[in-house]
């Protein structure tokens, strides 16, 4: 193999991961929210103002870590008022889903105007020394940005969270059934509320992700429908933390070729390429929809559900 | 001897409603109690308070003597009190060892769960396998992890509300070994049940409720069914009269041929090539036990799932398979779900829009596709007139109503346009012994005037009442149909059993 091609495979694989890693962030906290049996349709807009308040942040005070940890607390605020009007005023999680999205590109919009066309200094990656000269393998494996790798370690405590604690048993006990739950006391609202929060904090570092390490610049509408895929990709990998990160990988495979070819100068029609994720999307709902045995053995049963105990 | 539990005076208000009143009764230790009343007679809710899930609005409980407050169901394990409800509160995409686990108080790892179960089921007779996910198990399993995890917690007094609904004779034989070998360990029992025959053998003591009040205790041994049953109702039961005998010679209205589906539900039961045949003035009972096909044969019938063939669903020598539920209705025949609320009735309609619902294809209640109030009006008033459905107000919500009175309003909503073929399913489930009665004679009398009636029900007691002929269903494959009068409960039960059983665990008693 020539240089070159090692080159540009360690650069795709990069590439890739840079891709992927937003949604495996937005897509992981979402799970845990859903296995709680809550669909919070707010993820596109916890991820935009996590976006726009990291940058501003780290922009303004030229601390990263600052930046990151502002944008993982907005995101988490904007969930905040979610689960307050779906967990505590019981309303339509759909249409307040819908409203967070909406407010939340409207919010980043407005606050991040002064902000357009200036960069940043992105986070840079972490250099484990030896390991990351490997040829290949070394960069890849070993030379990431810290939240890369933290996206994964998040997967390995989710899924060491939902089946192996007490704690994660009762919250995906929550999402099969709120009024068991409750009957046999478990505080259903204040689980939820939990869940929405982690939910809203990882769709904020999702956000964070973009402007920080992904661009290092801010622009309005950014997140360009990432959270959207984040949602579906929860119902693509059927609620199992494992397939999630299959899931984004292939989306980010998928949204790196499209730069990539458009950068090679491949006769397809670059719309082609930028459409494809959600025509994927959309074959993968159909697929799975045809499969409800499989679906449903994961479907947190009371996903969507207003949940009002009768005292 | 002080009693376990003793109720004092203890009422419940919904708003101005009195769901109980000044109720007070105790329960003695090792004993089992039978909490008898009509549906809305406020046993539900006396039960839920005991178990914490509802705060009396006055009155107070005592345990052992020693006044207490129900801060909720925690409490309520820690002092003891086991509860199994009618409805599961089971976790249907966990395995058996988490729901136990997840009902009890300590941080247990689920091996040792998984362990303890097993003991349990092993010294109380209740088989059970911990690592199977409880949508794949049968509602008769789904009891006893139910009663497992109550036992688990070392229960003083253990509530179960209408435990043999759902089981096969055979099935409840066994439950009731074991709450008898319960109670000779010193644990108390208070039982809610519809089935007088039961109580009657199993209880010691009988306590009867009658709009929210306590009317009488009484031994049941030293009662009879009826006298049981009007002590709850507070008047005379009429009793059933059965219809002469059907000729071989009046012509069939209803059959199927070969009916054959899949499930829709992936948890559900396919039907296995369906054959049956109801003459004119014949009622065609099919027994079986939850989940062996009655929804998928339901379905199928009526037409909200089309058949294999068009010729798999006759009636009036119409084949109808391949058509739609209005086409089957305008050919006079007419459907009662299981499910009452939001299946047969939508909670928030009120009952003329219900009325409207299931009748739009078939009778005048609308003008140029406008719909046609005073009409429906005067066709409720009609349901509400014969059948005796009470309401709380005029043309209320149907979810307002309550279950026994709401499906009277569904029986006689279809019964009302004088159907020639009528399927219904589970008629009189959870309904009291006075609106059971109504409803049954009304089937009989319809099929008297010349009509076919399928009845789905999972209540022998009922099947063997009303019923010419018998069927039973398990596993999706029904049994050729036998005269009623040439059949037992016993062979009844071995068929509701089925060859294959369920899960392989049964002892049967063939």
């Amino acid at each position: 193999m020539s240089l070159d091609m090692v080159d540009l495979l360690t650069n795709a694989m990069l590439g890739i991961i840079v891709a992927a890693t937003p949604y495996m962030l937005a897509a992981t906290g979402e799970l845990v929210v859903e296995r709680s049996g809550v669909l919070n349709l707010g993820v596109e807009g916890m991820m935009i103002v996590g976006a726009v308040t990291s940058y501003i942040v780290a922009f303004s005070t030229g601390s990263l870590v600052l930046g990151v940890l502002v944008g993982i607390l907005a995101g988490a605020f904007l969930s905040l008022c979610f689960a307050f009007w779906t967990q505590t005023l019981l309303t339509n999680q759909v249409a307040t889903g819908l409203a967070v999205t909406l407010a939340g590109i409207g919010i980043a919009g407005l606050a991040g105007r002064n902000f357009v066309g200036t960069t940043i200094s992105p986070i840079p990656q972490l250099y484990i020394p030896y390991l990351s000269d490997i040829p290949l393998i070394g960069k890849v494996l070993f030379g990431l940005d810290p939240i890369a790798y933290f996206s994964f370690i998040l997967i390995f405590l989710v899924i060491w969270f939902l089946w192996k604690t007490r704690a994660g048993l009762i919250l995906r006990a929550v999402g099969d059934s709120h009024d068991s739950a409750h009957a046999l006391g478990y505080p259903v609202v204040k689980i939820r509320y939990m869940a929405i929060l982690f939910g809203g904090a990882c769709a904020g570092l999702a956000g964070t992700y973009l402007t920080l390490v992904h661009t290092a610049f801010w622009a309005p509408g950014m997140t360009a429908q990432r959270g959207w895929t984040a949602l579906a990709l929860v119902v693509f990998a059927s609620w199992l933390p494992w397939r999630v990160v299959l899931g984004a990988y292939l989306f980010g495979t998928v949204g790196y070729m499209q730069l990539f070819s458009q950068g090679m100068g491949v006769p397809i029609p670059s719309q082609f390429l930028s459409s494809l994720p959600y025509l994927m999307t959309i074959v993968v709902l159909v697929l799975i929809s045809r499969d409800q045995f499989r679906a449903k053995a994961n479907t947190p049963a009371s996903l969507g559900k207003v949940f009002k105990p009768d005292l | 001897m002080t009693a376990l539990l003793e109720v004092k005076s203890i009422s419940k208000a919904f708003g101005d409603f009195y769901a109980n009143s000044d109720i007070s009764m105790k329960i003695m230790p090792g004993e089992i109690h039978a909490l008898l009343g009509e549906n809305g007679a406020g046993k539900s809710t006396l039960v839920k308070m005991m178990y914490g899930v509802l705060r009396p609005t006055a009155g107070e409980f005592h345990w052992n003597g020693q006044p207490i407050v129900m801060t909720g169901p925690a409490f309520a394990r820690e002092l003891g009190i086991g509860m199994v409800f009618q409805h599961f509160s089971l976790f249907e995409a966990l395995t058996v060892g988490e729901n136990v686990a997840l009902s009890l108080p300590k941080d247990l790892a689920m091996s040792d769960v998984n362990q303890k179960v097993r003991e349990v089921s092993e010294n109380y007779g209740l088989p059970l396998d911990p690592d199977r996910a409880v949508h794949s198990l049968s509602v008769g399993e789904r009891q006893r992890i139910e009663i497992v995890r109550c036992l688990l917690q070392d229960p003083k007094l253990l509530i179960m509300d209408e435990p043999t609904s759902v089981l096969t004779p055979q099935e409840a034989d066994r439950l009731f070994e074991t709450l008898e070998q319960l109670s000779s360990e010193g644990c108390s029992i208070l039982y809610i049940s519809h089935k007088l025959d039961e109580v009657r053998r199993l209880c010691n003591t009988a306590t009867i409720l009658r709009h929210g009040e306590l009317v009488a205790s009484c031994d049941p041994s030293k009662e009879t069914p009826r006298s049981l049953a009007e002590m709850m109702v507070g008047t005379k039961i009429s009793s059933v009269s059965k219809a002469d005998e059907v000729t071989g010679d009046e012509k069939v209205r209803f059959s199927t041929s070969n009916l054959t589906v899949p499930a829709e539900d992936p948890l559900g039961t396919d039907l296995k090539a369906i054959n049956m045949s109801v003459r004119s003035g014949e009622i065609l009972g099919i027994a079986g036990v939850a989940g062996n096909g009655q929804d998928e044969l339901f379905n199928a019938l009526s037409g909200e799932v089309l058949a294999n063939g068009s010729d798999a669903v006759v009636i009036d020598g119409v084949a109808v398979g391949k058509q739609g539920i209005n086409q089957r209705r305008k050919l006079s025949a007419a459907f009662i779900p299981e499910e009452r609320n939001g299946h047969a009735a939508v909670g928030d309609l009120s009952l003329s829009r219900n009325a409207l619902l299931s009748t739009h294809a078939t009778s005048p209640n609308q003008r140029r596709g406008l719909i046609d109030d005073g009409a429906l009006r005067g066709y409720v008033d009609e349901v509400v007139k014969h059948f005796d459905v009470r309401a709380s107000k005029d043309n209320a919500n149907a979810a307002s109503l309550s279950g026994g009175n709401l499906q009277k309003f569904a029986v006689g909503r279809e019964m009302l346009r004088e159907p020639g073929v009528l399927i219904v399913s589970q008629p009189t489930w959870g309904v009291d012994a006075g609106a059971a009665a109504v409803i049954r004679q009304a089937l009989l009398d319809l099929a008297s005037r010349g009509a076919a009636i399928v009845m789905i029900s999972q209540d022998l007691e009922e099947i063997f009442e009303v019923s010419d002929s018998i069927a039973v269903i398990s596993e999706g494959t029904l049994s050729e149909a036998r005269p009623a009068k040439d059949i037992t409960v016993e062979e009844v039960g071995l068929l509701m059993g089925g060859i294959t059983g369920e899960g392989g665990d049964h002892v049967h008693a063939a």
